[in-house]
């Protein structure tokens, strides 16, 4: 694996809020091409990693490298360049409720690639609601839509921008099993199709299971295990057990 | 030694002075700078809608759209408001003018209410109630369910896309809606001096504009311009800070109208003391 490209690299990362400190001392790397899952449980700091990632939220120290450029130190004209590199999709989905589906998958689109005429960018939006396999939806209003639409809606939004990196919080928290199975699918079709690199946040195993190829926990500020799912899992370590059997069992 | 150094050196004397008093808890302490912080808070906020009032790209049709927000869905209210505040105020100014022989001079009191203080003044008043508390509602509401950041992480610049836009949307329409809710509080007034005066439209105006100079115009003019950016700006500073959930949409909304109603006040009080001293020279 280490001959691998890495588009994603953190060292030694510090954030605390107030006098909390939420990671100490994380470091990550992330390869070109690969699912990444992050696993913890909740108010670990998952999301907190994840918004330094994308230059949400300051680092308090260390360094978080995403392809090749320090994400903190960059000008907000180049931050927003490899922001157009980077798809996020929040926890929350947060799709902007008063803008049709149409609207919120072309917002971004139209400001950043001026020179593409209606006719494209139509075509974009038709694709990438093809590729979440909703395009009867595409007037629709977001209040209109079901948890697990609102979340394939939320992939689309960043699947048309191209994106190199995925970041996904949480995409499967609050839907039924079978819509977790689609969405689980859907992210694998992502890396697939795009050829993207993802980190993915969750507290399902499930869902870890079937898109990592690596796994880190994330417990009391810090990468407690990272490896595939058998090597976190297969191991007598009480904290990931007690995880495994909280997840399978309930 | 400019004014901005000195001013800095103000607030910093007086910053170290509170500081001083601080109690035995340091929760006064943490108050104050919190304040300050604010108030830093708040002078980059504003600064930053100046700068990019005038960078590239510019949202042309969203400006349009929030103007007609604020514009034309405020039309109702203000028609409202303004017709019988034209109406009672004629009617309460009635008898005190009569009582001294000179009742032909209402329709100039009148006139010189609306475009000195009553135009400006109410309309701000309700658009700070109305498009103030809407502004701070919907940019809490955004920034709470994290729409704001997904526009920051898909490379939109949402200040640009959200506040510069209502600012500028408000800073253009509440002087129009300003001139409107003149015009129809001084056909309210009309209305009540015809019914009982039997004076005519063309009559009417004339003697209701013929005491207004054209600093009275100006005045109003700038003070609408100033009333609109204030409301535009507050709402989406409360609205662009929110926090806590539900609850802070609830706030950011109340602060928005509240903050903006004293604002408006304050600016009315600055502005005719400039206004009287302009007219002595
Ligand atoms: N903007 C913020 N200001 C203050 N504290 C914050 C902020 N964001 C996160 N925190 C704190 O950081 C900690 C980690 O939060 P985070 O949202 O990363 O949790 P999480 O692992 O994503 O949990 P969940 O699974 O519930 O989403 C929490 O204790 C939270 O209170
Ligand atoms: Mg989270």
């Amino acid at each position: 694996m280490t001959d691998r490209e890495v588009v994603i690299s953190i060292r030694d990362l510090h954030k605390s809020f107030g006098g909390t400190k939420v990671l100490k001392g994380i470091n990550l790397d992330l390869y070109r091409g690969e699912n990444f899952v992050v696993l913890g449980r909740s108010g670990s700091g998952k999301s907190v990693l994840i918004k330094v990632i994308a230059g949400l939220l300051k680092p308090d120290s260390g360094i978080v490298n995403v392809l090749g450029l320090q994400v903190d130190l960059l000008s907000q004209k180049d931050l927003q360049a490899l922001r157009l590199k980077l798809g996020f999709i929040f926890q929350s989905s947060a799709l902007y409720d008063s803008m049709s589906i149409r609207e919120n998958l072309e917002f971004s689109m139209i400001r950043n690639f001026r020179h593409l005429s209606t006719k494209e960018i139509n075509i974009a939006v038709d694709e990438v609601l093809e590729a979440v396999g909703l395009r009867e939806k595409i007037n629709q209003m977001p209040s209109d839509l079901s948890g697990g639409q609102i979340k394939r809606i939320g992939i689309a939004r960043t699947l048309i921008l191209r994106p190199d990196i995925m970041l996904y919080d949480e995409p499967t928290a609050g839907l039924d099993p079978i819509t977790c199975t689609e969405i689980n699918e859907l992210i694998n079709e992502v890396q697939r199709i795009y050829n993207t690199s993802s980190i993915i946040i969750t507290h399902d195993l499930t869902c870890a299971k079937a898109t990592g190829h690596r796994i880190a926990m994330l417990q009391d500020g810090n990468f407690s295990r990272v490896g595939t799912f058998a090597e976190v899992f297969n191991t007598d370590d009480i904290s990931a057990k007690s995880f495994f059997d909280y997840n399978f069992i309930n | 030694m400019n004014i901005r150094e000195s001013a800095i050196r103000l607030i910093n004397r007086i910053y170290c002075t509170l500081k001083k008093y601080r109690s035995g808890d340091d929760l006064f302490t943490k108050k104050i700078d919190a304040f300050f912080l604010e108030v830093v808070d708040v002078h980059k906020f504003v600064t930053r809608f100046f700068k990019e009032l005038f960078t590239k790209p510019f949202e042309f049709k969203e400006i349009i759209n929030q103007c007609y927000q604020v514009g034309f869905k405020s039309v109702p209210l203000i028609t409202l408001t303004g017709f019988v505040i034209g109406i009672v105020f004629t009617k309460q100014s009635r008898p005190p003018l009569v009582e001294f022989g000179a009742a032909s001079w209402l329709p100039s009191l009148i006139g010189i209410a609306f475009v000195r203080a009553l135009g400006p003044l109410v309309t701000a008043l309700i658009a700070a109630g109305k498009v103030g508390s809407n502004i701070g509602a919907e940019l809490g509401s955004m920034k709470v369910t994290e729409q704001i950041d997904a526009m920051d992480v898909s490379a939109v610049n949402p200040y640009k896309f959200l506040v510069v836009t209502r600012v500028t949307a408000t800073t253009i329409m509440i002087p129009v809606l300003t001139l409107y809710c003149t015009l129809v509080g001084l056909l309210g007034s009309y209305l009540n001096v015809h019914l009982n005066e039997m004076t005519s439209i063309t009559a009417y105006f004339e003697s209701a504009f013929s005491s207004v100079s054209f600093l009275d115009v100006y005045s109003a003019v700038f003070k609408s311009i100033v009333y609109g950016f204030t409301i535009g700006i507050v709402g989406a500073y409360r609205g662009f800070n929110a926090t806590n959930g539900t609850q802070g949409v609830g706030k950011a909304a109340n602060r928005a109208v509240v903050f903006s109603m004293f604002l408006i006040f304050a600016e009315e009080i600055t502005i005719v003391q400039i206004t009287n001293w302009l007219a002595t020279l």
